[in-house]
């Protein structure tokens, strides 16, 4: 194993791993943050179950993510969660209470309303801590020898409050769209609804941010902009505003996996843009991909076990989601 | 009094208030998960519905329990970080690939199972609806197996070398996985998630058995507990011996702290109870009984035991905590196995379900496997202080930088966070036991809706599998 650069390709699977957490938990917490607005009981009752058998599966790529993170780049690992301390404790807690939740609102009459809160604000507080660390994490860490060297409050600025807001917003357009594809009725216009509003908004906070982050640094501005750079980073934008057309086209009238699949692919296209602006670092601007790695023997032993079990996860969670494929109805549900 | 509220101890307070709140939700998934497969398994062979129905009674709960078991389990994986940040960088070569083994050999199984499990039985039918039990079960176990792994390393590291940037790195992955308390410690704390699961089941049935003595899912229920008891119980003695002994062989301060000894001596007494004083070292009000320890960890009666003072204090973990807890846990134990005793007894003379206080004594046991189980983890891992890799990385060397107030406050959080939540989680939990089982059998009938979900719980489920025969 020699031969493979094995940090830069851990760096690809931890990527990957976190585009899938996104992709995945962005479409159950969206279906959190939407909750409050969905007619009670039967259309919350409706939504929840349509990610209540997959949503711990989606959750456990989070799990993923910090655990591989730790295992493959300990010294980022140990640089960022220290850095990141507020929000990432904020962020566990609004999992805590949305994750509880699914169970808890089925078991008390008394009670639904107070856990149907719950399970909006621990799913807003979750996606707008993950959208504020994404932003800190994007604007710099400070760093001194082996460890953070910032101040407790250095995550808050604007820049990670619009990166926040932006995340509240995308995860919701997920949610929409993935109610679109699973439900009926009623549920599915107003999902559909929710769908248009949180699309011009996602569209319109990527613009933004992207431009934002120009701003923050030149090395960004170099990444993107300098030739022959540009000709290669060109067509990310590009393809943001096709998969925005796509977006709009398919809820006008077009198969309702559509909408879900082109909100996908504008999350693909942000988290490729990300890595375009951050590449090689893993402490932005600070540590590389290949200074924070473990050792060797470490990235090769979990590598050998990955290459076997990544593509067995994949099949059976694609078999889990494949059971509880189509439109969900009204009296599924083993409560 | 201030100076104790550094960073340090605040970063293990809250450490080990997120652990000892976490452990308690595994240590009862890792048997009910395997309690369910056998219960499934049951059903599928002998066609009762009986089991089916206790099955579902406790599938519930699984789901509950397990649910919380996810999220504070999640706030772990994060907490290695945030409040240890150069234990991570030090040890994050060595023990961050086996938790990601358990993500990937582990995590995925059980929740991408679970549901299936749990939403699955009208959509893959019966055989596989049980592979899906079977995987979570399989899942919990493999679980326990690398956290195992990990947590054994740190008490007993091994196959490691140094690199330049002074992290610890394998040398040797066998050595470190299979390290020399490892055997030990998985074979204790999964026969002790398999107690605590009986013990639950048991009181919960027997609590059912005395309101109603012909109830059948509780007669299984209490039955197969007290099978559990009587046969685990003294095995998990014999188990928790040897892992003592393999822990005198590694870790001599811990199990001197453990025995209450502050003095080397031959014959060393066994010390019932006592009141260390740590500041005069020695045991105050002692109640011994001769030769006892010696024989049980030299198994000579003269054999010597090393006692505290051989260690500078330096180097011992504190002597009041590891001394009461390991006798919190031996104590409930032995009842444990005299509580598999007597329903042994009162099988054979054909009177399990005749004794009112056999019963009586089965609910008030319900808890103990927790209680024991967080004993015997406050024995082991405030036994391995000073350090948090023995012998290697001290545990104030290990912390984040942060301030006191910032882990302060974090602490504050999740202690009321955690309180609310799994408090809240603990009642509902409790609620679902109080439910008669198989008392909803008189439910709606097939084919009509079971919504709004959770008000007629077992009827519906039940509904739904009888629409397809046994094949």
């Amino acid at each position: 194993m020699d031969m493979l650069d094995l940090p830069l390709i851990w760096a690809f699977l931890i990527a990957t791993a976190i585009l899938i957490y996104v992709i995945l938990d962005g479409f159950d917490l969206g279906i959190g943050i939407l909750f409050p607005f969905l007619r009670r009981d039967k259309d919350r009752d409706l939504a929840m179950n349509t990610v209540a058998p997959v949503w711990d599966g989606n959750e456990t790529w989070l799990i993923l993510g910090g655990g591989g993170l730790f295992a493959t780049f300990p010294l980022a690992y140990a640089v960022l969660m220290p850095a990141l301390y507020a929000p990432v404790i904020a962020m566990l807690m609004g999992l805590i209470f949305r994750g509880v939740a699914f169970e808890f609102r089925w078991r008390s009459e008394n009670h639904r309303g107070h856990w149907d809160f719950a399970f909006t604000a621990g799913s807003i507080v979750a996606a707008f801590c993950q959208g504020i660390a994404l932003g800190a994490f994007v604007q710099g860490i400070e760093v001194s020898g082996r460890a953070y060297a910032g101040g407790w409050w250095d995550w808050l600025t604007p820049f990670s409050l619009l990166t926040g807001i932006a995340l509240v917003i995308g995860y919701a357009l997920l949610g929409a769209t993935w109610l679109v594809m699973k439900t009926d009725g009623p549920l599915r216009a107003q999902a559909a609804r929710f769908a248009g509003i949180t699309g011009i908004g996602t569209v319109l906070f990527i613009v933004i941010i992207s431009l934002a982050t120009l701003s923050l640094d030149p090395r960004f501005m170099d990444a993107w902009l300098s030739t022959p750079a540009i000709y290669y980073t060109a067509p990310v934008p590009l393809a943001v505003a096709g998969a925005t057309f796509w977006l709009w086209r398919s809820l006008r009238g077009g198969t309702d996996i559509e909408p879900f699949l082109a909100a996908i692919t504008l999350f693909i296209l942000s988290f490729i843009g990300l890595g375009i602006s951050l590449f090689p670092n893993i402490v932005p601007l600070e540590i590389t991909i290949w200074d924070a790695a473990a050792p060797d023997e470490s990235l090769g032993f979990l590598m050998v076990g990955t290459v076997v079990l990544l593509p067995i996860i994949l099949a059976y969670t694609a078999y889990a989601y494949w059971i509880f494929r189509g439109k969900v109805k009204s009296s599924e549900g083993y409560h | 009094m201030l100076d104790y509220f550094t960073a340090e101890m605040l970063a293990r307070a809250q450490f080990a208030f997120t652990v000892a709140f976490h452990i308690i939700f595994p240590a009862f998934t890792i048997g009910l998960a395997s309690y369910l497969a056998v219960l499934e398994a049951l059903w599928l062979k002998t066609g009762d519905d009986n089991y089916l129905v206790t099955f579902k009674y406790w599938v519930k709960i699984f789901a509950v329990t397990f649910g919380m078991g996810v999220v504070s389990g999640l706030v772990m994986s994060y907490q290695f970080g945030t409040n240890w940040a150069v234990f991570s960088d030090k040890a994050g070569p060595v023990i961050g690939p086996l938790l990601g083994y358990e993500v990937l050999s582990a995590f995925f199984l059980e929740a991408g199972f679970l549901g299936i499990m749990l939403f699955g039985m009208q959509r893959v039918g019966r055989k596989l609806h049980f592979a899906a039990t079977l995987m979570v079960a399989f899942g919990t176990l493999f679980s326990a197996f690398w956290i195992l792994s990990v947590n054994s390393w740190m008490q007993t590291p091994a196959g490691y070398a140094i690199n330049e940037a002074g992290q610890y790195v394998a040398a040797d992955w066998w050595a470190v996985v299979f390290n020399p308390s490892f055997p030990y410690r998985l074979v204790h704390m999964v026969l002790a998630a398999y107690l605590t699961t009986a013990f639950v089941v048991g009181g919960v049935g027997a609590w059912h058995l005395l309101k109603d003595r012909d109830n059948r899912p509780a007669r299984i229920m209490f039955s197969m507990a007290l099978w559990m008891a009587a046969i685990v119980a003294p095995i998990q003695i014999l188990a928790g011996d040897m892992h003592g002994l393999n822990t005198l062989e590694h870790q001599p301060q811990k199990v001197a702290a453990m025995e209450g000894h502050y003095e080397t001596e031959k014959g060393v007494p066994f010390i019932l109870f006592g009141i260390p004083n740590d500041a005069e070292e020695r045991m105050d009000y002692a109640i011994k009984i001769p030769y006892a320890t010696s024989l049980i960890l030299t198994h000579e009666l003269d054999g010597e035991v090393k006692g505290l003072k051989d260690w500078p204090r330096s180097e011992r973990p504190p002597v009041g905590i590891v001394f009461y807890a390991f006798r919190i846990m031996v104590g409930l134990g032995l009842l444990m196995a005299g509580l598999g005793l007597w329903g042994l007894w009162a099988r054979a003379r054909g009177k399990l379900y005749d004794s009112p206080l056999l019963k009586k004594a089965a609910v008030v046991m319900g808890p103990a496997g927790f209680i024991a189980v967080l004993a015997g983890w406050v024995v082991t891992e405030v036994g391995r202080q000073p350090y948090t890799i023995y012998g290697l990385l001290r545990t104030a060397d290990s912390i984040s930088p942060l301030g006191a107030p910032a882990v302060a406050t974090s602490l504050a959080v999740f202690a009321i966070v955690y309180f609310t939540v799994f408090g809240t989680g603990v009642v509902y939990i409790l609620r679902l036991m109080r439910l008669t089982p198989g008392a909803t059998t008189e439910g709606p009938q097939a084919g009509q809706p079971a919504l709004p979900a959770g008000t007629t719980p077992v009827a519906a489920y039940l509904e739904t599998t009888r629409d397809k025969p046994a094949e």
